[in-house]
């Protein structure tokens, strides 16, 4: 594949919560030698229903073709794929600043603040800033705090996102497949 | 035992073991005296178990079932698994695991079988408690026979084997995240029709979902409707019977050069119930550009999988054919058909003739499939190995009745052979089934001779020895500059190994005896090994080298 044409797509699964789904999807990755970028996982506001929010680079040939042998799976209910401009992403870094450091050089908070981030927590050893963004920002933040040698930890976390559209595609469709009984 | 008997099975193929004793304690009343409700062929290795297993499921288009110990006992029947995977094939595999406080501790024989078979598998699921029971086996018959069928896999934990508890059936006929039956798009099945009713040139594509969907009158109204002349998958050979006017033959590699030129030149391609393996379509840039593509399955990832579709139905073709046949006019491609003829003929002049009808030299493949084709009775069930035996036979077989072929078609498994016919003689026991192997497939699941002496069952085993693995030195031949690396073979002297197994058993050598060998096979009770002694470098042709355009299809080499 041309590396040009490809995008980061964000694959959003739903999935019912048993044992071994996670390794059911991250193979249909793995098959096609493409790389996970992020992944969240965590409970839905549907009970029982478990989310995937999985971003990869991939063209839009392929990513079609991921979700639907991910959607192929007995236990997953739905896969669908989006670009960033169909979704609200954010996601969240954690920065552990050294204190020392940053009551030396009021520039470190200035930054901080501009990015609109966070002091959650202060020690006379460490400092811990959060920010909730887009990847972007996150990363430009951790290179600016990074220019004053401050930063003694950083992570950043898996995308999570919800849809721009009106429609709860997947409460949806268990309504519709209850009543099909 | 219960969950299984409600699930209407009747034989299971297994192999005891450590970690599924209980089982089969059980299953030692369940196969005598009064509480009998199977019928348990013990195979001589696990692998053989799923063979027959997808045998049975071919031919009955019931479940086939494998009973099998765990850890090597359940890593022997993946090659099964994987196999049933690729060709749809429903099995279920019940295999025994350690008891769960075992699991993680690299106890004897444990295997992670739920990892090592979830990507090879329909569904894959872990037995831990003897509640769980009736309930998994119930879902794992359920997904391995509905929508497009396949394996699935029960790691059975002895714990559950062992616990008692107060038996409670359960169904499952509903799984909220499965869909196995898509609802048919009445917009999908007007624009199929639409495009077909305004088709000059119409090819229809027709693969084993027919079989699978029983859709077989269905696909002969709708061809008969618009008059659409219909190439075969291999799988798909007794979708649509030989002597039907609009059969053209078989699509591929080494199929038909009618069908294969002709994907190059139709108009609307009508795909139904079929993947467009490679094997089918050779260069995937090059094929059938000039057409519009109908393709009808049932399973949604199919579509543009490998070929791009313009209109897509996907549904059971048992729905979504008599849905479009009603709207279609009836319509007369005479001229359209006509043109298949003369490629047909040169193939027949070049190819066939010379196949089936050689007047000199050794023996040929061909030309004892021919014969065999030509006494063996219309409902008789090929069953093939892998390679030019597998080839030669699919092309020079003849189809008149449903459910005919066992073939691995999409792994391409050899060994599948022997095994797969034990399990087709269970499936039909008043079908002939003539199995057809190369020396190099007879031996990978040789073993299974002794199932086959102990069950005395009738598999018509053609042994057609070349003393080569045929089709790799046919490559090595055509694109390795004859290179014959490890492709010859030395053989054992197969009538002392058929009569170890007290097997009847003949060698035939010379073109004269042909037909009177065939008939001894075939009127023997029981199986009977019929040694074939084969030109030793024969190609199978015509031939599409692998990844060229599928009309660029040799004649010749």
């Amino acid at each position: 594949m041309e590396e040009n044409k490809k995008k980061l797509y964000t694959l959003l699964v739903y999935s019912e919560n048993v044992a071994g789904i996670l390794n059911q999807v991250t193979a249909v990755f793995t098959r096609r030698q493409v790389n996970i970028e992020s992944l969240n996982v965590s409970a839905s506001s549907i009970p029982g229903v478990h989310k995937y929010t999985i971003t990869a680079w991939s063209d839009e040939d392929q990513i079609i073709k991921i979700a639907h042998q991910i959607e192929k799976k007995i236990d997953v209910v739905k896969a669908n794929y989006f670009t960033d401009d169909q979704l609200f992403i954010r996601e969240s870094g954690l920065y552990k600043l050294a204190t020392p450091m940053v009551l030396e050089n009021p520039e470190i908070s200035r930054t901080v603040r501009r990015f609109q981030a966070s002091i959650i927590e202060v020690n006379p050893t460490y400092t811990i800033v959060m920010m909730h963004g887009v990847t972007e920002d996150i990363i430009s933040l951790f290179r600016a705090l990074d220019t004053f040698g401050c930063v003694l930890q950083y992570t950043r976390s898996g995308r999570i996102a919800v849809t721009r559209g009106m429609q709860e595609q997947v409460s949806e469709f268990l309504e519709q497949r209850e009543q099909s009984i | 035992m219960r969950a299984l008997q409600a699930e209407g099975v009747k034989t299971i193929f297994g192999y005891p073991g450590g970690s599924i004793m209980p089982v089969y304690d059980a299953l030692f009343d369940y196969t005598r005296g009064q509480k009998k409700c199977f019928d348990h062929i013990l195979v001589r290795h696990e692998q053989g178990a799923t063979h027959a297993a997808e045998g049975y499921a071919r031919v009955s288009g019931e479940v086939g079932v494998a009973l099998v110990t765990s850890g090597p006992g359940v890593t022997n029947t993946l090659t099964g698994v994987a196999d049933a995977m690729l060709d749809s094939t429903p099995i279920v595999v019940i295999a025994g695991q350690v008891p769960i406080g075992a699991l993680g501790t690299d106890a004897f024989q444990e295997v992670d079988l739920v990892g090592v078979s979830q990507p090879i598998s329909k569904w894959s699921y872990q037995i831990r408690h003897a509640e769980d029971v009736a309930w998994a086996v119930s879902r794992a018959f359920y997904i391995a026979r509905t929508g497009r069928p396949g394996p699935v896999v029960l790691d059975f934990a002895k714990n559950a084997q062992i616990e008692e508890i107060d038996w409670e059936p359960c169904k499952v006929d509903f799984v909220r995240s499965y869909v196995p039956y898509p609802k048919l798009d009445m917009e999908a099945v007007r624009q199929a029709a639409e495009l077909i009713n305004h088709a000059k040139k119409p090819l229809a594509l027709v693969g084993q979902g027919v079989e699978l969907g029983n859709a077989h009158q269905e696909l002969v109204r709708f061809l008969e409707k618009a008059d659409i002349p219909a190439g075969r998958t291999m799988l798909g050979l007794s979708a649509l019977p030989s002597t039907h006017p609009l059969n053209v033959g078989m699509l591929g590699m080494h199929g038909n050069y009618a069908p294969n030129l002709k994907e190059q030149e139709c108009d609307v391609l009508i795909a139904i119930g079929m993947r467009f393996s490679d094997r089918v379509t050779g260069n995937l840039k090059t094929y059938a550009k000039q057409a519009k593509i109908i393709h009808l399955d049932i399973d949604r990832s199919e579509i543009d999988k490998c070929v791009k579709t313009d209109v897509a139905v996907v549904a059971d073709c048992k729905e979504s054919l008599p849905a479009i046949t009603e709207l279609l006019q009836k319509a007369d491609h005479q001229a359209w058909r006509d043109s298949f003829k003369p490629l047909m003929e040169k193939e027949r002049t070049k190819v066939i003739e010379p196949a089936i009808h050689p007047k000199e030299g050794p023996l040929l493949m061909g030309e004892v499939v021919h014969a065999v084709a030509e006494q063996a009775p219309d409902n008789a069930i090929l069953v093939t190995d892998v390679g030019q035996n597998q080839l030669f036979a699919t092309r020079y077989f003849k189809y008149h009745h449903k459910r005919s072929i066992c073939t691995s078609g999409g792994l391409g498994t050899m060994g599948y052979g022997m095994p797969a016919a034990i399990g087709a003689t269970f499936a039909a026991p008043d079908r002939t089934v003539c199995c057809f192997m190369g020396d190099g497939g007879f031996q990978m699941c040789i073993e299974e001779l002794g199932t086959i002496m102990e069950q005395k069952a009738p598999v018509k085993m053609i042994l057609m020895n070349n003393h080569y693995l045929g089709n790799v030195r046919q490559w090595q031949d055509m694109f390795w500059l004859r290179r014959k690396s490890f492709t010859k073979m030395m053989n054992p002297d197969y009538a002392m190994i058929a009569k170890g197994y007290g097997i009847p058993y003949l060698a035939l050598t010379e073109r004269k005896d042909l037909a009177a060998a065939i008939r001894q096979m075939l009127t023997t009770d029981g199986p009977f090994i019929l040694e074939c002694a084969i030109m030793e470098e024969d190609n199978v042709l015509p031939m599409t080298p692998p990844g060229m355009d599928i009309d660029k299809m040799m004649l010749e080499i």
